[in-house]
């Protein structure tokens, strides 16, 4: 398992984030030594061990259909840099064609 | 949680699995016995946390289908899945020509829905069904809009967006074996629009296809307007969410138990109760159509149980109450007046105190909020004066009053009476039984 160049450029594209050449090379060595690291659980894991994504041995942690007092509009829009109509006001999603 | 914001610490609503599960269980579904959440990563201002908490290959149901009747004819539409996600925000695109995204100045997002349980039921692919395609689209989705309303899981006002549908189309040419490249159209919010929009693409693709063009598999956007479909966003990347199991909450493990439980509390199924209802009722098939589309089989079914008869109900509501409810431009459930009123005005019709046209009155003075029936009728003195005792002093009356003619009829001139009566219609004020009162003026008359 290596982490290429490509691939952080990539990750960086879809994150919006926008990467020098010296930060994708600095980058990519970080995250290959990060991903080789969590990869030697593989040489530990054998077959009777189910892949695990919780460590705690929980299921079902529900809460009541209730509804509680949250955010006004007032309060909810303070922190925005623009907003309309009761709205946040974003920029321009897409770029023209 | 308000804004979707990063950070936000996610917790499953009960009540949410509870419906999914009930919702499962009525598309006939497996309901899974153990599955995750996962996020869907994706950057876009409808999330602020730059990821959705969506289900990927666990989904809660998994594996049914939906009978639905086209013409006569019965397709089984295959369920892949249903799972759970939280919605996201509204956007609303400001500027450009269309109120879409390309060619907007900017957008407008409300946060109000972000994080709100969304259930997303995805179909197999139906196939045969050649130039129904249409048709058969559009009575699955108001199947699955009808039988989402019985199990109470959503209002699914369309209009609203509390349900939504996206559609996808792909072609298989005459002696083909595989299916051609499958586009999905989004913003179809309307029954209608379903099956506008897949009669468009059918169109659209058939025609690619024949002039020896290839389908470009992408994302398309219906438009209400004229009922066509345009491509979606043009530069758009391969789609990459990067799922993975959601940290921050646990997994879900519905009880056979609980499933159990759930299974035993569904309702009557829309597909049972119109069968039940048309035998019921002694309907045609246009007539419960026409019950279903003017939403009047709840209310009508409600004054029946309050003791009306079905004829009766159904023409209160279909007639009376509906144009009324077209007028005041609002849906008939949202009149000021209850199915148990209704049961009650048609009581008293059925008891002789109301005839059809003081009935009417009644409904008039309820829907303008004059109180209940029986205050209608006390306030505004409506009762048909059908009892003989009152009739009686009334005929007395009238004859004391108007000796000239009661005297013409008592010397045979029976057409006189006609005045008489005319004259306790008068003082009655509509209410009395008129051909009951000639009766009793010739009878007091001597001429009976």
């Amino acid at each position: 398992m290596s982490i290429t160049r490509d691939e952080v450029a990539h990750l960086a594209r879809l994150s919006r984030l926008a990467l020098g050449d010296e930060e994708l090379d600095h980058f990519a060595v970080q995250l290959d030594a990060i991903v080789s690291a969590v990869a030697r659980v593989q040489e530990v894991a054998a077959e009777d061990i189910p892949p695990t994504t919780h460590a705690l041995p929980l299921v079902n942690v529900f809460r009541a259909d209730e509804v509680r007092p949250s955010l006004g509009t007032a309060e909810a829009l303070s922190g925005a840099p623009a907003a309309e109509d009761e709205r946040f006001r974003v920029p321009r999603i897409l770029e023209e064609d | 949680m308000c804004l979707g914001l990063p950070g936000a610490l996610p917790v499953v609503n009960e009540k949410a699995i509870e419906f999914a599960i009930r919702i499962g269980l009525a598309l006939n579904c497996e309901i899974a016995e153990w599955c995750r959440f996962a996020r869907k990563n994706y950057f876009y201002p409808d999330m602020p946390k730059d990821f959705q908490i969506s289900q990927y290959d666990e989904p809660i149901c998994f594996d049914g289908y939906l009978d639905v009747e086209v013409e006569g004819e019965t397709y089984r539409i295959g369920i892949e899945r249903a799972h759970l996600e939280e919605d996201t925000g509204k956007s609303t695109h400001v500027g450009g020509a269309t109120g879409r995204i390309h060619g907007a100045d900017y957008s407008l997002v409300d946060y109000n829905r972000s994080g709100i349980p969304l259930i997303e039921i995805v179909t197999k692919p139906i196939e045969a069904t050649e130039e129904k395609a249409p048709l058969v689209a559009r009575a699955y989705a108001t199947e699955l809009r009808e039988l989402v309303r019985a199990l109470g899981a959503s209002d699914v006002r369309m209009e609203e967006g509390s349900m939504r549908c996206d559609v996808n189309v792909s072609l298989m040419p005459k002696g083909a074996a595989e299916w051609g490249t499958r586009t999905e159209t989004k913003n179809v919010n309307s029954l209608r629009s379903v099956e506008r929009s897949v009669r468009f693409e059918v169109e659209r693709q058939a025609g690619v296809l024949d002039a020896g063009g290839r389908i470009v598999q992408e994302t398309r956007h219906f438009h209400e307007g004229d009922g066509s479909t345009s491509p979606g966003r043009s530069k758009e990347e391969a789609q990459d969410y990067r799922y993975f199991p959601e940290p921050d909450l646990v997994p879900v493990a519905p009880s056979r138990a609980w499933v159990e439980e759930i299974r035993a509390t569904l309702p009557e199924l829309p597909a049972a109760r119109r069968v039940r209802v048309k035998a019921a009722w002694s309907l045609t098939d246009e007539e419960l159509r026409d019950v279903i589309n003017a939403g009047a089989l709840d209310l009508i079914e409600e004054t029946v149980a309050a003791g009306a008869a079905p004829g009766a109900a159904r023409k209160w509501w279909m007639n009376e109450l509906s144009r009324t409810a077209t007028a005041r431009g609002v849906e008939l459930a949202a009149l000021p007046i209850t199915a148990a009123q209704v049961a009650r005005i048609q009581a008293l019709v059925d008891a002789g105190e109301l005839n059809d046209k003081l009935a009417r009155k009644v409904f008039e003075g309820v829907l303008a909020g004059e109180g209940t029936p029986d205050e209608v009728v006390a306030g505004r003195g409506l009762k048909v004066v059908s009892d003989e005792g009152a009739l009686l002093a009334l005929v007395d009356q009238v004859i004391a009053e108007n000796a000239d003619a009661a005297r013409k009829v008592r010397d045979g001139k029976v057409a006189a009476a006609g005045a008489l009566v005319g004259a306790i219609m008068k003082a009655s004020r509509g209410q009395a039984d008129a051909g009951r009162a000639r009766e009793l003026i010739l009878e007091r008359l001597g001429q009976s």
